[in-house]
């Protein structure tokens, strides 16, 4: 592989080689914790943290994991980094804990995760894998956040649980306005960020396929 | 028309290539066809005798839909005067009801025109004909209190999701208006059922309604109480609370005569969606009839068993079965393609149709979510009646 600068390892995966939009990996939970903004960034957050720190010690026992076990190994270091995730969000925002659910223990299973490791930590140095890791998971956290945005603004007419829309407008109060149920359906997700892959294609050149 | 084809021509050079607005190409386009037909005449080879073209199949279909919405019309206001007490007679019922359905059928024109004349800009193809049906049929499967932004949004999101994407008419794999209505019923709950979206001003807290007026239709009856006080011919005729142009199934049928006729849809699909709707229901009957429907208490257990106890005939004509099977379910786009196909494709959204209806009331319209499984197994069926023919001939090629 052609030795890429410092800073591309972290803005590619952002645009030209974002995780869901270009790789699409992580689909499933993008599409089931972004009905709200907020967990969204923790999910986020927690994405970066993990890939980050996995991808950094993976790189650092990458001459000796032996190839055979090299996905056990993986696992082993994601899972104890996914159960420390847990663990602090579990003591410090117990709320979102319980609102992501199922969600932050399957980071595990993320493909995002796997992907990097396999693809870019087994073949280079810790400072690289590192930042490797903190730009896809900024890739992912992205994507998340824009869907999310959308989501909640026009599914509840809220950003982080505030009501943004006054009250007056809505039907119910002699307005006309009514929230868009469709858009908390994961449907709707799916939508958006096909919407999302759609315009990202248009606006850059690169990924257009002839 | 003289006058209008003088000034055409006039201002024509201007969208040519090179002229003023040669970016409006288009659009320019799309109005001198949607007035002329076009005089193109091919020099040499064969010469078309007979131009059944796309706009000619689609005026086809818009005559055969003028009935149902007349008769919408008048439905709509008679039902709001009843809903009143009044009885102000029928030239008054009928200009209410236009007044209510014809704002929306105008936004639901001019928001999905909006976004093909836009497309149609951005990638330099010429505007087609195919959202005028889309753009009559949305107005018609939605209640008459819906309202206008609603419809506006529902319709932007078919024609963009449903159809731009795929890139535009005749490449979508959904029906666009049944895709607009599916948004509707998800997004807006609310405004899309219960009892008291079917009839216009019945939302609003300030019209007085009179004692014992009921806004239900008969299809929600029937789940509640397992009877309707509509008569059979009532149902029939269309005398019934419901979306604009469903109700009345004999000026659906009329539409159905005239798209048959002139071969726009195809009567193989109508005719297989409705055996498969009634072997459906003589299925249904018989595990109803096993029911006690006494020892229930939870609300959607004793529907479902008022749907399954339902004759199963009785379907035909209740909710918007007869408009989707006749006007939906053939869209010549999303339908089935092999002739084989058809006769598997209506059968499957007939059957479909009962089974969202009986299985899970809280979709007592199964007609819009049959025919969109339809249509995401239309390709499907095609692939499959295909194989089988290729492995037949293949056969006889080798035998021989």
């Amino acid at each position: 592989m052609a030795q890429t600068k410092k800073s591309e390892l972290l803005t590619n995966p952002i645009n030209l080689n974002n995780p869901i939009t270009v790789q699409v990996l992580g689909i499933c939970s993008a599409l089931a914790v972004t009905v709200k903004l907020e967990p969204a960034i923790v999910m986020a957050i927690s994405v970066t943290v993990v890939t980050a720190l996995a991808n950094l010690i993976i790189s650092l026992i990458r001459n000796t994991i032996p190839s055979r076990i090299r996905i056990i190994v993986q696992l082993v270091v994601v899972s104890f980094l996914v159960i420390l995730v847990d663990q602090v969000l579990k003591a410090f925002m117990y709320d979102l804990d319980k609102a992501l659910s199922v969600y932050v223990g399957l980071i595990i299973t993320n493909c995002i995760v796997m992907g990097r490791l396999e693809a870019f930590a087994l073949g280079n140095k810790p400072f690289p894998a590192l930042l490797d890791g903190i730009g896809s998971g900024a890739g992912y956290g992205v994507i998340l956040i824009v869907v999310a945005f959308i989501r909640e603004f026009f599914g509840s007419g809220t950003l982080f649980d505030h009501q943004i829309l006054p009250d007056s407008i809505y039907i119910e109060n002699g307005g006309f306005y009514s929230n868009c149920g469709f858009m908390l359906n994961p449907p709707m997700a799916l939508i958006l960020i096909g919407i999302v892959i759609w315009i990202q294609r248009a606006k850059v050149k690169e990924l257009q396929e002839k | 028309m003289k006058a209008l084809r003088k000034y055409l021509d006039k201002i024509k050079p201007n969208f040519q290539e090179g002229g003023k607005f040669s970016k409006l190409k288009s659009t320019f386009g799309a109005f001198e066809s949607f007035f002329f037909v076009p005089d193109k005449v091919t020099t040499k080879g064969a010469h078309i005798r007979d131009n059944m073209d796309m706009k000619r199949n689609m005026t086809a279909v818009i005559i055969a839909l003028l009935p149902a919405l007349f008769f919408g019309m008048w439905n709509t206001g008679s039902f709001h005067y009843q809903s009143l007490g009044e009885n102000p007679g029928f030239w008054s019922e009928f200009f209410y009801g236009l007044g209510q359905v014809f704002p929306i059928i105008v936004v639901s024109y001019v928001s999905g025109l909006f976004l093909e004349f836009l497309f149609a800009q951005i990638r330099k193809e010429e505007v087609n004909e195919g959202f005028l049906v889309t753009g009559l049929l949305i107005p018609m499967i939605v209640p008459v209190d819906v309202p206008l932004w609603m419809v506006a949004v529902a319709t932007m999101f078919a024609v963009l999701i449903g159809k731009e994407v795929f890139g535009g008419t005749g490449m979508n794999i959904v029906n666009p208006a049944l895709l607009a209505r599916a948004f509707l019923f998800f997004a807006y709950p609310s405004k899309m059922s219960g009892d008291k979206v079917w009839i216009a001003g019945m939302g609003d807290p300030e019209t007085k309604i009179v004692d014992g007026f009921s806004g239900a239709t008969p299809l929600a009856d029937l789940a509640n109480t397992g009877s309707t006080h509509y008569s059979i011919a009532d149902q029939f005729f269309g005398f019934i609370p419901g979306a604009i142009g469903e109700t009345s199934t004999l000026c659906i049928l009329i539409g159905a005569v005239i798209l048959i006729w002139t071969g726009v849809a195809s009567w193989k699909i109508m005719i297989s969606g409705v055996a498969g709707l009634l072997l459906t229901g003589l299925l249904i009957n018989a595990v109803g009839s096993s029911y006690d429907i006494s020892s229930l208490k939870d609300a959607s257990e004793i529907a479902r068993v008022n749907y399954l106890n339902t004759p199963f005939w009785q379907h035909l004509i209740l909710g918007g079965f007869a408009f989707g099977i006749v006007f939906m379910a053939t869209d010549p786009v999303t339908a089935a393609q092999t002739e084989t196909g058809k006769w598997i494709y209506g059968f499957l959204i007939g059957a479909m149709v009962l089974l969202v209806r009986v299985i899970n009331p809280a979709f007592p319209e199964g007609v819009m979510l049959a025919i969109l499984f339809g249509n995401i197994c239309a390709p499907l069926i095609d692939h499959i009646i295909i194989r089988q023919n290729i492995k037949r001939r293949l056969k006889r090629a080798k035998t021989n």
